[in-house]
């Protein structure tokens, strides 16, 4: 049987109080927060971010990987493959994209489920909405990655009871490509269709995994259709305390991404009421385009688990970023650009030569035991260094770099293993930051040039305690 | 192995420096033609009589057809150096080995820079094609992470060190504004130095070098030819040249407060001079400023002062222009500007003008006439990967 053999899900640092957005847009906004990508993070890096935590709680290298997004980095070039880069995966191990829509996550996690295990399966959005909008507020930028596979894989946490899909071609929401924001229909065809669609899903689900809705422990109902979403879970028969929190107020809805969130959530939650036990039914509902239904039921494995970064801890744990500065980064705000020249697209042969360090974060350890970043080709030994952790050595703030988000703020790290790296950090504020404080790395996007996104890692405040193992062993 | 350099072999005796300042009014060219046209008639040379040229730029043009076009010269051997910001001694170094070599008689060596066309402030180095993973960060930037770990580690009070490095340019500032070829010529009290915000850590605009166009020029010829030129040449002690291996930025034992090439190439200059005493024997320094952080570290890597002290004699005036050893007395990369290719030349043209008596009374430094020799030092590069050039020059 196969299942779900871990998770990670990455929420990014900066969340938007959308009481915010009222004053300065004259519309839109409301209560809670929503998430907000940092401008040096877009669906890949993000994506990266949840992959990590998702193989550093787990012990399988996946075969697959699926890439999925409804606002890729890139078109015609896979963005798959760079996550596979991050990620150190093995050559042999296929990495494709799932482009479009929501319903293009859940196609890459029910190919992952009906594959040859382990596979990975990452989803990620970006939601950005026309100042004043409701998709504006009501968006969420993050990721979740589902490693999936059979009790030959690893140890399944969730066993996926049954699957049902109902496909439909009919207009709700639409986004021509490079448009801003989606555009929506009349709100309630899409409600009265998606209702409909849900429901019917849920009864063949169920009736396929011979279960009734008093059996269902947690009913997840994911999709951009929220009135429809709730409208699902309340005609289910599944008990309202056994509704899923769609994440709304704090998180707001990150798209194709929300469904594999959704269904992490409910599974911390599952393991933290271990009392509970296993054999606890959760149900993921999607509502994209038609309807796909997943019937997961937990193992007893799934108490012992422990996700790198917990989804509450990391809904907890956010720091503002103000309504302009989200305008800015989403380039809804065009502000004055640094007074220095752009910088130049990175070379694509240079990248690729050096794919191992760029992508990896792989130096190199000589015969004098030094670690050196980046690699040297004097040395012998590869040096995987994405997953250590490191101390502030030097610090300073650079009012006069180029940077899509000035000032640059800057350190040399030292890092516990050996090596140096003087790089730039991300996800801290000026003055948040002192010598001697620990950071993590992180993959993200340094700038874009002639439409190459320039990939590299950089240097954040310490998360959490946990030691994270991504990339670090078992890869070419 | 050995560096033996060459010791009273080559002397300089003809120079020119233009202003060095925002020429919106001067190409490559015009500078070119205006410091070479001073440096012949220094020498009393002609542009024929000059066997062999180095020009020296950082990137306002390439190949040695960069001289020879504008100045029309014919047949002649013109190389083109660059060596970041040391790049204008660099053309001086080669230039007077292939003198001292007995290649040629009499060669030139020549520093530019056009840095003002960029559009953009500062220095902005040509993206050599690459893997996307460099930093980006500006020079000022990575220097100013010298001044908070020189206070960590000797124990200097923020306050205090933001004094020092006022001071500093202070000094430089004041010597620029009695100097009619600096860009700045005007003096900043440290009051006011101190008030200034913050750019790139916690330096501000006024602790960066100027960023200037200009160019400047030096004949050379072997030493015992000189006195049919100049009855006042400057006689080469000592050049010497390092280029470090770039691991202070891998290696986590660097610790931001000195710069070890700059040691290693002053250990090398004072040995091919037989200078002992620094401090004691030179009359002048002409040293790399370009922040003021630089000057400081630089101070105690040249052996003017010990380790953990320069910011004492700083404060001190020891390095003023009426001080025990007069530092920057032409204003410095700070006041004078710094057009990359033209500086590391420039600083010898004050050597030439102090050692020789020909600065201005309102310029001269105490030491002159008590003493005889000046050192340059010209770095390029960042604190942990840079390049250094350090001379010694005299006049008997």
């Amino acid at each position: 049987m196969h299942g779900i053999l871990g998770w990670g899900v990455h929420l990014p640092r900066r969340r938007l109080d959308r009481t915010e957005i009222r004053p300065v847009a004259g519309a839109g906004g409301g209560r809670g927060t929503r998430t907000v990508a940092s401008y040096d993070e877009d669906t890949t890096t993000m994506g990266v971010a949840a992959a990590r935590d998702a193989l550093a709680a787990a012990d399988a290298r996946p075969r697959t990987l699926w890439f999925a997004t409804a606002e890729p980095a890139y078109l015609d070039k896979s963005n798959a493959t760079a996550v596979h880069a991050a990620l150190r995966l093995d050559r042999a191990a296929g990495a494709y994209d799932a482009v479009g829509s929501v319903r293009s996550a859940m196609g890459a996690l029910r190919a992952a489920l009906d594959g040859p295990g382990p596979a990975l399966v990452v989803a990620s959005d970006l939601r950005t909405g026309l100042p004043g909008g409701t998709d504006e507020a009501a968006g969420a930028d993050g990721a979740a990655a589902l490693l999936t596979g059979s009790d030959r894989d690893g140890t399944p946490l969730a066993e996926l009871v049954a699957w049902t899909s109902l496909s439909e071609e009919f207009l709700d929401r639409w986004r021509p490509p490079r448009a801003a924001a989606s555009r929506t229909w009349e709100e309630r065809f899409g409600e009265q269709r998606y209702t409909a669609l849900g429901l019917e899903a849920l009864k063949l689900a169920l009736g396929e995994a011979g279960l009734a809705a008093a059996d269902v422990s947690a009913l997840a109902v994911a999709g951009l259709h929220a009135r429809a979403a709730r409208a699902v879970a309340a005609g289910s028969g599944v008990p309202a305390e056994r509704i899923a929190d769609r994440l709304d107020g704090a998180v707001g809805n990150p798209g194709a991404a929300q469904p594999a969130l959704l269904l992490a959530a409910e599974l911390e939650r599952a393991a933290e009421e271990g009392a509970a036990g296993p054999g606890r039914i959760v149900v993921l509902l999607t509502l994209s385009d038609g309807v796909d239904a997943a019937v997961f039921r937990t193992t007893g494995a799934l108490a012992g688990y422990r996700p790198v970064r917990p989804v509450a801890e990391q809904i907890g744990s956010g720091a503002p970023v103000s309504y302009g500065t989200y305008l800015a980064w989403r380039g809804l705000l065009p502000v004055e650009p640094p007074r220095r020249p752009e910088p130049a697209r990175p070379s694509a042969s240079a990248a690729a030569r050096n794919s191992d360090w760029k992508f990896g974060f792989v130096g190199s350890r000589g015969e004098d035991g030094a670690v050196r970043l980046p690699p040297s080709p004097l040395d012998g030994e590869r040096h995987p260094m994405a997953g250590e952790t490191g101390t502030v050595a030097a610090l300073t703030v650079d009012r006069l770099a180029y940077s899509p988000s000035p000032p640059v703020i800057f350190a040399v790290v030292d890092f516990d293993g050996g090596g140096r790296l003087p790089v730039e950090l991300t996800d801290v504020d000026e003055g948040g930051i002192a010598v001697g404080d620990r950071v993590e790395m992180t993959f993200r996007r340094l700038f874009t040039a002639d439409g190459v996104h320039n990939y590299f890692w950089k240097a954040r405040p310490v998360q959490n305690s946990k030691p994270d193992a991504s990339g670090a062993e078992g890869a070419g | 192995m050995a560096s033996r350099g060459i010791r009273d072999r080559v002397a300089i005796v003809g120079m020119g420096c233009t202003r060095f300042t925002e020429h919106w009014d001067k190409g490559v060219d015009e500078l070119l033609l205006d410091a070479a046209g001073e440096a012949f008639t220094s020498a009393g040379v002609t542009k024929e009589q000059v066997d062999a040229y180095w020009l020296g730029t950082a990137q306002s043009g390439m190949s040695g057809l960069t001289l020879s076009r504008p100045l029309r010269l014919q047949g002649k051997p013109v190389t083109r150096v660059e060596n970041f910001c040391a790049t204008g001694s660099e053309a001086l170094r080669q230039a007077a080995y292939a003198v001292a070599s007995g290649a040629y008689d009499v060669a030139m060596a020549i520093g530019v820079e056009k840095v003002k066309d960029s559009g953009y402030q500062g220095l902005n180095a040509f993206p050599i094609p690459n893997d996307g993973t460099q930093r980006t960060l500006t020079a000022a930037a990575m220097f100013s992470m010298v001044a908070p770990a020189y206070a960590r580690r000797y124990g200097v009070a923020e306050d205090e060190m933001r004094t020092v490095l006022a001071r500093i340019a202070s000094k430089n500032h004041a010597n620029g504004a009695r100097n009619p070829r600096a860009q700045f010529r005007k003096e900043m009290p440290i009051e006011k130095l101190c008030a200034m915000p913050a750019v790139a850590g916690g330096l501000s605009m006024f602790d960066c070098a100027g960023v200037a166009d200009g160019a400047a020029a030096a004949i050379l010829v072997r030493a015992e030819d000189a006195a049919r030129y100049t009855a006042n040449p400057l006689v080469i002690k000592g050049l010497s040249f390092v280029a470090g291996d770039g691991s202070g930025v891998t290696d986590p034992s660097y610790d931001y407060t000195s710069f070890p090439e700059v040691a290693a190439s002053a250990a090398d200059a004072y040995a091919q001079a037989g200078v002992t005493e620094p401090r004691a024997e030179l009359a002048m320094a002409e040293v790399h400023d370009c922040f003021t952080p630089t000057e400081l570290v630089l101070m105690e890597d040249l052996g003017f002062a010990e380790r953990g002290t320069a910011w004492k004699h700083v404060l001190d005036g020891a390095f003023d222009r009426d001080g025990d050893l007069p530092v920057n007395p032409d204003g410095g990369l700070k006041a004078f500007g710094h057009p990359v290719g033209a500086t590391g030349l420039r600083m010898m043209f004050e050597a030439w003008l102090q050692l020789r008596g020909e600065a201005p009374p309102d310029r001269r430094i105490a030491t002159a006439g008590s003493r005889s020799l000046a050192l340059t030092h010209n770095l390029g590069g960042y604190p942990g990967e840079m390049v250094s050039f350090v001379s010694i020059v005299g006049t008997a």
